[in-house]
């Protein structure tokens, strides 16, 4: 019998039922009970279901779950307090400056696809906290918001970006 | 049977209504009355689990509620379809009963606790909800104030409100609060109707940007979606749908080794898995054997044939709009000179972001769903009569879907659910796969036009004639109201679609001294329980009405060698359709000049502008897009919009900025992306690389809008959708200033242009 299948998510161990092949979306939404990221495609196509492994996004909907047994996955439940963490934070309803910057600019419509911009931007920003707007549009890129809010999403990022450059 | 309802055995036959209602009266008068800050999900079921027909509309409880903590509940009959409409509705009732905004709490779209609205639709939530929330809040206050004046002993008339307390004005410290009138309790009174409601120019809260507040909760992961619910002991379940159209289930093989596996359920042509979990029946579905018939060809093989099949085809009933003018026929005969155009749009997906998706627990008397879909009350009714119980049996909870343009698949979800949670007696989450919601999801219809008008000598328009042939528009109707509206209903086998003709009318106010508009209809029947059903998408039939009439004029002022927006003032109407116009223009610093552009080069990028406008229910649009096209390439990109929009008073101003963003974002996207590809037996558009959406890259570098008639006195009209309905025209009329090249079928796709500027004889 291999050993039991853990994860480690938002800072937290997990052990995991599912079978070791099963993506890891399933595994944060319905053992987990996480609210981030959300089946938009399970394709790889969309990034409603984007995460962090480390520091970069990726697409839960297709990531076997076994693949980050040995890495930090942190989701949209959990970027605050991750951010909060690394700067010393203590103000507890701080939030990460890109989802800040998305309540200012009320970057969103219906919000389902929400989840793959802030997460995907936060590790655009992150990386490269003063991108420039061509940055910002090519590293978007990809990702699908079927309302057509990205004048707002654009202005929140830009945002975001100013504020942690 | 995991259920904890006592009287949850399940009846070998239908319990009649009758039976039905003489069981169930005592409750049916105890729900009629329901306070909406109650819980809205168990705690307000009965033991029999059995709901009012309706919620009583007239009772002022049915609407509003102070709760024992000072907030105020309050309910509607409608549903957020991602625009942010609970928090205009908080402002109503926020403005009308003195609370802050922050501390009303909207619930909407519960056949059981909230009033039948029908739903949302025709960017009607505004114009229906604000108006009963409005009114209600208005009852409540007055109510208050005279409970107010009996408590502390002073007259009404020397009393006033701040943040939910009432004071008497010159002895503040003689005070009362909602709360402790009301709090938790029923006002128990009836609608009057009678209630004044607040002077618009006294407003503090309504016409206010006040920020949404369902987005600080979706940034932090917090907000409950449809999706995030769950019900003890559910399962998970997928649909097989059938890989052609019109293919019959011949068989399902035997005793398939399938991990978590419930239940393979099989009934006529509808085939369904359920799994104990979600990723276990992602695989079943996939990996189910399943033998299919091979059927016979259903659609057309190519958009070219499909175009000349409605072109080709006899009508099953045609109309001429009624208000036309002069003697069409005669006028084209005789003028100077004759122009005519052939327009045509195609299938387009509501590919919302997240496939239909529901959850239902059908239980003896006591059947549960929770559904995304924008009409939940008569939805209600399909479920009763797929579940075989009657109405009162059934509560449909409406809860956030992603955002949703009409009748998309989210309706379809909450059917399966319900059929397969009553096949396994079990709780049953159903979610679609990206292939089953792109490629099974109810279609807005193609549309073929044919427009001719006539010059006279001078220039002048004097003749204008408007043709549409389309399909059947509503295979799907609008609003599930039967089992057969939705789609596996019709794969079992003897449902039929309540389907229903729509005239496919351009709208415009252009004075022409002859004047005609015809639509025919083509029977689409062979669609039905296929992934090409027709049914509402955004301003259903709006944009395609719109890129050929308006496409059309700015064809009339290209040959009349007129400035488009001079062109179209000189025709138009009616005041506010101009000031629309002369509006957009204006802001958009509109040079007064023929298109095409002089001396634009026949290679590399050049630049265009147009314009489009539409009226839309009352409220009216006018757009102008300025575009770069790359003549080597064919790739177009709109750099700015320019939108002028009179939807009368604006309740929220940011949200209407956000709305109508959007809406030109995804009509951009339509325009230039958008088509749903098919074969002679199915839907090739399964996926976002099959049906490609608007891409961060390709948006305008701005959108400047200008707001017409924005004030108080002024009603209140829709803007959901009416800024969607110019933009396809817009951007081809800015191509063409661009170009000299018509483009005359949607999408403006890259391959499409390229075409166009090579064909012979295509530039102006």
């Amino acid at each position: 019998m291999a050993r039991p299948l853990e994860i480690t998510v938002n800072g937290k161990r997990h052990r995991v039922a599912a079978a070791p092949d099963t993506p890891l979306l399933y595994v944060l939404r319905n053992e987990l009970n996480l609210q981030g990221p959300r089946f938009g495609c399970g394709l790889a196509q969309c990034g409603a279901c984007t995460v962090h492994v480390g520091p970069d996004p990726v697409r839960s909907c297709v990531m076997p779950v076994v693949a980050v047994r040995d890495k930090p996955v942190t989701t949209l439940d959990g970027l605050a307090s991750r951010y909060r963490a690394a700067k010393g934070v203590t103000d507890p309803i701080r939030l990460h400056p890109v989802q800040e910057a998305f309540i200012e600019e009320q970057a969103m419509q219906c919000g389902y696809c929400s989840n793959g911009w802030i997460m995907t931007a936060a590790a655009l920003l992150e990386r490269k906290p003063g991108a420039s707007d061509d940055e910002i549009r090519k590293g978007l890129s990809g990702l699908k918001c079927r309302c057509g809010a990205h004048m707002s999403v654009l202005r929140a990022v830009k945002r975001a970006g100013k504020a942690m450059a | 049977m995991t259920s904890s309802n006592p009287v949850a055995a399940r009846p070998s036959h239908p319990i009649t209504r009758r039976e039905f209602l003489q069981t169930a009266g005592a409750l049916v008068v105890s729900f009629s009355m329901p306070i909406p800050g109650m819980a809205a999900t168990e705690g307000s079921t009965s033991a029999t689990g059995r709901y009012p027909e309706k919620v009583a509309a007239d009772r002022l409880d049915s609407w509003l509620a102070v709760n024992a903590d000072g907030s105020v509940s309050a309910a509607v009959g409608k549903i957020e379809a991602g625009m942010g409409i609970g928090t205009a509705f908080a402002q109503i009732v926020a403005e009308e009963l003195d609370v802050p905004v922050g501390r009303v709490r909207i619930r909407m779209g519960d056949t059981a606790t909230t009033p039948d609205q029908r739903g949302t639709g025709s960017s009607n939530g505004i114009i229906q909800g604000v108006p009963a929330l409005r009114s209600a809040a208005a009852e409540a206050r007055q109510a208050l104030l005279a409970m107010a004046a009996a408590h502390l002993g002073s007259p009404i008339e020397t009393l006033a409100v701040h943040d939910g307390v009432i004071r008497v004005v010159d002895a503040p410290e003689r005070a009362v609060a909602y709360s402790a009138l009301v709090g938790g309790k029923r006002f128990e009174i009836k609608l009057s109707g009678t209630a004044i409601v607040k002077a618009p120019a006294t407003y503090q809260l309504v016409g206010k940007p006040v920020p949404r507040m369902d987005i600080p909760p979706k940034v932090r992961a917090e907000y409950v979606y449809l999706v995030d619910h769950k019900v003890p002991g559910m399962l998970h379940a997928r649909v097989v749908r059938p890989p052609h159209a019109g293919a019959r289930l011949i068989a399902v093989a035997p005793e398939q080794k399938i991990t978590g596996l419930v239940k393979v359920v099989t009934r006529g042509d509808y085939v369904a898995v359920v799994c104990e979990r979600e990723e276990q029946a992602i695989r079943a579905a996939r990996e189910l054997r399943v033998q299919w018939s091979n059927p016979e060809p259903m659609f057309p093989p190519s958009y070219d044939a499909l175009y000349a099949s409605l072109r080709g085809t006899a009508p099953k009933v045609s109309e001429v709009q009624k208000g036309a003018t002069g003697d069409v026929d005669a006028a084209l005969h005789t003028a100077a000179r004759k122009i005519e155009a052939e327009y045509e749009y195609p299938f387009q997906s509501h590919a919302c972001m997240g496939p239909g998706c529901a959850v239902a627990d059908v239980r003896t008397g006591d059947v549960r769903v929770w559904s995304g879909g924008q009409k939940p009350y008569p939805l209600r009714k399909a479920i009763a009569e797929m579940v075989g119980v009657p109405l009162e049996a059934v509560r449909v909870t409406w809860m956030p879907g992603p955002g949703s343009y009409g009748m998309n698949d989210a309706d379809d979800a909450a059917m399966d659910a319900a059929i397969l949670s009553q096949a396994v007696e079990r709780p049953v989450r159903v979610q679609y796969m990206r292939q089953d919601g792109t490629g099974w999801d109810p279609k807005a219809p193609p549309i073929a036009f044919r427009l001719r008008g006539g010059l006279d000598a001078q220039g002048e328009l004097t003749v204008l004639d408007y043709e549409a042939r389309g399909f059947s528009g509503r295979i799907r109707p609008n609003g599930t109201e039967t089992a057969g509206d939705a789609l596996s209903p019709q794969l079992i086998g003897g449902y039929k679609a309540g389907s229903t003709d729509l005239f496919q009318y351009s709208d415009e106010s252009y004075k022409v001294p002859n004047k005609r508009k015809t639509s025919h209809i083509i029977a689409w029947e062979q669609s039905m329980a296929t992934g090409l059903r027709t049914a509402h998408l955004r301003d259903p039939d709006g944009m395609a009405t719109c890129f050929a009439s308006e496409s059309f004029i700015d064809e009339l002022a290209a040959a009349a060698n007129a400035d488009p927006v001079a062109f179209r003032l000189r025709y138009l109407a009616n005041a506010k359709h101009v000031a629309a116009v002369k509006a957009a223009a204006e802001r958009a610093g509109w040079e007064a000049r023929p298109s095409p552009r002089p001396g634009n080069a026949r290679s590399g990028v050049v630049r265009g502008r147009g314009i489009a406008y539409a009226p839309r229910a009352g409220s009216i649009v006018a757009t102008v897009a300025e575009v770069d096209v790359n003549m080597d390439n064919g790739e177009m990109r709109v750099t700015r919009f320019v939108t002028a929009h009179d939807c009368g008073y604006v309740v929220n101003p940011l949200n209407l900025k956000g709305t109508i963003e959007a809406n030109l974002i995804q009509s951009m996207s339509r325009a230039m992306h958008e088509q749903v590809l098919f074969d002679a037996t199915r839907v090739r558009s399964v996926d976002w690389l099959s049906y490609p959406i608007v891409d961060m890259t390709e948006i305008p570098d701005a959108i400047d809008i200008v707001v017409l008639n924005n004030q108080p006195e002024v009603e209140s009209k829709g803007a959901g959708e009416p800024s969607t309905r110019p933009t396809a025209a817009a951007i081809a009329n800015a191509i063409f200033d661009a170009t000299g090249v018509r483009v005359r079928r949607v999408p403006f796709t890259p391959e499409a242009l390229l075409a166009a500027f090579k064909a012979p004889g295509k530039r102006a």
